[in-house]
């Protein structure tokens, strides 16, 4: 039998509400972390993930606490150990692979002070040993000249790089087992397609034991040999990771599968119900009670345990698994988009549209002017039919959200013009807007948290929109709010409720409404679904997409996600560094990307199938400026040509399929190379 | 760098122009002039004349304000009016007193303070912490006239251990003035730390529940080097500019306090020429204290800047 290295016993941690209940987040876990293996822990937020991981390491945040068991490793336990002693465990026998590196390193010290500290501490090294494996570790997590990385400061580095440094600093004390929290969350998809990569090299590479604590399926799928399913603070699910993702036989897992939008599949995934409860309202039952369809009365009543299934190898806390086993996976049902409706009626055009984000000298300042020979966004050239959902998609600096914002009026752009309906020029400035081109357009944010008035209710927050277009009062701006809460699927006692009393995905929900009370034509998402949680994701997109159909909006559709885009869109505009590269038609941009940088970015995006690995063809550089002349994409082309691409403009060329792109290749022999890969 | 140093010292130029010029109009605008307050019901006919000569104040404003900066510009504030000195000599010592008490407060208070603050953030809600911020609290609650009164009353006059209020002349040693200024040091230095220790606490503690703090405890870091490597120099960075604005407050005179011991500084100075009428006096106090806000604002906003790599290569790449 395998070394087991970190034994997982009965371990419940909780906190003391307010009232002296004690209210526990993590619910009787017990389980083993064997040598040498990857183990993926998987759930949404809240469902206890993280605590588990700390737990292992003999941490308890502030404000929690051990309510019984043990984590047993080198057969004591850790949870029960002194400071003193686990200063000798954490960093040399388990060490932590933080989720966001850019935080996590401490601002006033160097990279390479920060990872000899970690040597000091673990190892015997002298200064010279040290100085050498400081750069050793730089070179092992592919780090471009170790010497000079060493005497930097955290934040002159790019995100990717700070999790590799993280990953290095962690593996400085050889440590038999490492914990990663969510390491790639917030990264690119092209660098989070590397950092997995090098993780799994690592794994082969120093045989050290992993726990890979995510969110995301996808990075799950990757790295993990077995799979923990968590919900509500209990692990539902556990097993090999082939067999937990290809047929999960808890319909937690399984509605969570299915919820993912993926490359290969057009339309919108289903959405579950519902969302996690609250830690310590429910008492008992199945946790999973509310949001199951296959739930019965004893459901509600009994508590499951976690069962070992034999054939499958897999433990699963439900009493209805067998229902699912019988279930022959069938295809994922896929709501279908309605895409007959779009008239050519266009209803916004940016011509010519540049935007700089550089400081006005005082000159211009007095002229109005703004000169920029290099603006951030440029060039950029769309017409948005009516009724369309267009997408722009790339990485972060590629200017996606910074467009958005120019059509919102809230940024100024530098060259071109943005027309509304095909004769209005939408003022620059948002002051000279009328009041109708300000109610046409409406934006959704990121982030409901910060896009909703925390001291106002919803109420309040649905009547603004409704009394500065429409002059609504009364019994009148009532209906018309209850109106807009039915059609996002919210009751009428939310009206009183403040956005603090709802979850993420209500919040979301109430943004859309908020959005929808203009009437608006034109509604500018900006990365609507990157905050929630996926289950919670998927219901929002359909809700979005309900919503259009019924009132024939036009979305523009803002994500670093492209499954996602995949799932809503029609059109895709692909961006890099301000610049388009590639649009057409989503299916036909998905099904035969042209441009070399549609290529890289659809190659590296995680699907959670074990047997889809991602395709890393460029170098994951961050390019903190586009290049003066030439191709925008030329740093990292993995079909670069040398001088051409230096120096001219790539043109556009129209594919037989729809899509044009911008670049020096004929665009039948870039289809032809990516199909033959 | 440098270039950044230039541009903030001219800015602070400017910004004293442009109090220089308030304070000017605010003198002229309001009623009656330096002839007419030092004259009182003798003002008029031909001893106003005669003043109005001998003060220069029968020449247009403008070209008043334009030779009292070029004299003010090479170090001459001119001459005051109540005791008819130049102003430089009744402004030395006084500036020279307020050197005293500030340094002596800022000497004693601001390493009490940083202790404080570090040990009630370190042992924060355990019984150190509580005994230590009720305190602060009630130091920082207790207005400076009432402290001040209060130790007046049980130091100076039931112990009979210091002098209850300082009675030297303007001039004096600072030997000879330090058994004075005890008491209104501890006046000042008790509001002053209470302050500082609770901003330190609070910037302590959220430094404490940074990810970087909780990497470093999962890396193995002991608690005290951890303490002293990963949270103080991040959790004091932003302490450096508020123990600048106390400075600069200190320095400015703490009026209350001075009036209330009697201390000959700054402060009380402000106080006796606003209600002479002294207003060549005010002028030049007010140009002084605004450059002391000025420059000890700048010093802090390049200390911070040369201690904070992240401003530091933000700047440089600017």
């Amino acid at each position: 039998m395998e070394k087991i290295i970190q034994k997982v016993k009965n371990l419940s941690v909780g906190f003391k509400s307010q009232k002296g209940k004690e209210i526990s987040i993590l619910k009787n876990i017990t389980t083993n972390i064997k040598k040498g293996e990857t183990v993926g822990i998987v759930g949404e937020s809240g469902s206890g993930k993280s605590t588990l991981a700390l737990a292992m390491m003999g941490y308890v945040k502030q404000g929690l606490f051990t309510m019984g068991g043990e984590c047993i490793f080198n057969s004591s336990n850790l949870l029960a150990m002194g400071n003193r002693e686990l200063e000798k465990v954490r960093g040399r026998k388990i060490a932590m692979i933080p989720q966001n590196a850019g935080q996590s390193l401490t601002p006033n010290l160097k990279i390479g002070y920060q990872i000899d500290e970690a040597l000091k501490l673990h190892t015997n090294l002298n200064k010279n040993e040290r100085d050498k494996k400081i750069s050793e570790l730089l070179n092992k997590v592919r780090l471009p000249s170790p010497e000079t990385i060493a005497l930097r400061y955290p934040h002159e580095l790019s995100g990717g790089q700070q999790q590799r440094v993280a990953v290095g600093m962690a593996l400085a004390g050889n440590p038999d087992l490492l914990l990663l929290d969510e390491p790639t969350t917030g990264l690119d998809v092209t660098t989070q397609a590397h950092v997995l990569e090098l993780l799994n090299f690592i794994a082969k590479d120093t045989g050290t034991s992993m726990v890979y604590v995510s969110h995301d399926l996808g990075a799950i799928a990757q790295v993990s040999d077995r799979i923990i399913v968590m919900y509500s603070g209990e692990i539902v699910l556990e097993g090999p990771a082939r067999d937990i993702l290809k047929q999960p036989i808890h319909p937690y897992t399984y509605g969570l599968l299915k919820s993912i939008p993926k490359l290969s599949l057009a339309g919108l995934p289903d959405s579950m119900p519902g969302s996690q409860p609250q830690p310590g309202a429910k008492t008992k039952g199945c946790s999973f009670y509310d949001r199951c369809n296959l739930a019965e009365d004893k459901c509600k009543k009994n508590s499951p345990n976690l069962e070992y299934v034999s054939e499958l190898k897999t433990s699963v806390r439900c009493f209805n698994y067998k229902k699912l086993i019988e279930q022959k996976s069938e295809k994922q049902s896929n709501i279908k988009r309605n895409e007959k409706n779009i008239k050519i009626n266009e209803i916004l055009n940016l011509t010519d549209v540049s935007i700089s984000y550089a400081k006005q000298k005082l000159l211009d300042q007095i002229f109005n002017k703004i000169t920029d020979s290099n603006p951030t966004v440029k060039d950029i050239n769309i017409d948005i039919n009516k009724g369309e959902t267009i997408a722009l998609v790339g990485e972060s600096g590629s200017g996606k959200s910074t467009i958005l914002k120019s059509i919102a009026g809230l940024l100024r752009t530098k060259e071109g013009n943005i027309k509304f309906d095909q004769d209005r020029i939408l003022s620059n400035d948002l002051k000279k807007r009328s009041s109708g081109d300000l109610r046409a357009i409406q934006l959704i944010f990121q982030n409901p948290d910060e896009s909703l008035n925390p001291n106002h209710t919803v109420e309040e927050i649905l009547a603004q929109p409704l009394k500065l277009y429409f002059g609504l009062s009364g019994e009148e701006l009532k209906n018309n709010i209850i109106g807009l809460l039915e059609k996002v699927r919210l009751g009428k006692f939310y009206l009183a409720r403040y956005p603090r009393q709802l979850s993420g995905g209500e919040k979301q929900r109430v943004a859309v409404a908020r959005a929808f009370a203009a009437k608006p034509d034109v509604i500018l998402c900006d990365e609507v679904t990157s905050a929630l949680d996926v289950s919670v994701q998927a219901a929002v997109l359909n809700l979005l997409q309900q919503l259009k159909e019924d009132f024939g909006t036009t979305y523009i559709f803002v994500s670093h996600d492209l499954a996602v885009v995949r799932a809503i869109s029609d059109r895709v505009a692909v961006l890099y560094q301000g610049r388009l590269c590639e649009i057409g038609p989503s299916k036909n941009v998905y099904k035969f990307p042209s441009h070399p940088y549609t290529e890289v970015l659809l190659g590296a995006v995680l699907e959670p199938d074990p047997d889809i690995k991602p395709k890393l063809v460029a170098e994951d550089i961050v390019e903190d400026k586009p290049p003066e002349k030439g191709c925008c994409f030329q740093g990292r082309c993995p079909r670069f040509l040398g001088d051409k691409c230096k120096n001219e403009t790539p043109p556009w060329q129209i594919g037989d399929n729809g899509n044009a792109i911008r670049c020096h290749i004929n665009i039948k022999d870039l289809e032809k190379k990516q199909n033959g890969n | 760098m440098f270039f950044l140093i230039i541009k903030r010292i001219l800015l602070g130029f400017i910004t004293l122009i442009i109090v220089s010029l308030i304070t000017f109009v605010g003198t002229e605008v309001l009623p009656g002039d330096a002839c007419t307050t030092y004259l009182e019901r003798e003002a008029y006919g031909a001893a106003l004349e005669a003043c109005y000569e001998r003060l220069g104040l029968n020449v247009p404003a403008h070209e008043r304000y334009l030779s009292w900066a070029y004299n003010v510009i090479q170090g001459d504030f001119g001459y005051s009016l109540s005791g008819q000195m130049p102003i430089n000599e009744v402004l030395g010592p006084r500036v020279k007193n307020s050197m005293v008490l500030a340094s002596a407060a800022i000497i004693i208070g601001i390493p009490i303070a940083l202790i404080l603050g570090i040990v009630t953030a370190l042992w924060r809600d355990k019984l150190p912490d509580i005994t230590i911020s009720t305190v602060t609290i009630f130091a920082m609650t207790i207005p400076e006239f009432i402290s001040a009164t209060l130790l007046i009353l049980i130091v100076a006059i039931w112990l009979e251990w210091l002098p209850g209020i300082v009675i030297v002349p303007t001039d004096v040693t600072i030997t000879e003035l330090l058994p004075n200024i005890i008491l209104p040091v501890i006046a000042i230095a008790m509001i002053m730390t209470a302050h500082m220790a609770r901003m330190v606490r609070s910037s302590v503690i959220q430094v404490m529940s940074s990810d970087y703090v909780q990497m470093a405890i999962l890396k193995g870091v002991p608690y005290w080097k951890m303490v002293f490597k990963h949270v103080l120099p991040n959790a004091l960075l932003p302490a450096i500019n508020v123990v600048a604005l106390t400075i600069a407050w200190l320095l400015g005179g703490v009026v209350v306090t001075e009036v209330v011991f009697n201390y000959p500084g700054l402060g009380r100075l402000v106080i006796e020429s606003i209600s002479n009428r002294d207003l060549p006096t005010v002028q030049a106090l007010a140009i002084i204290l605004a450059s002391i806000y000025v420059s000890i604002n700048l010093i802090a906003d390049l200390l911070t800047l040369m201690l904070n790599p992240r401003l530091k290569t933000l700047q440089i790449r600017k």
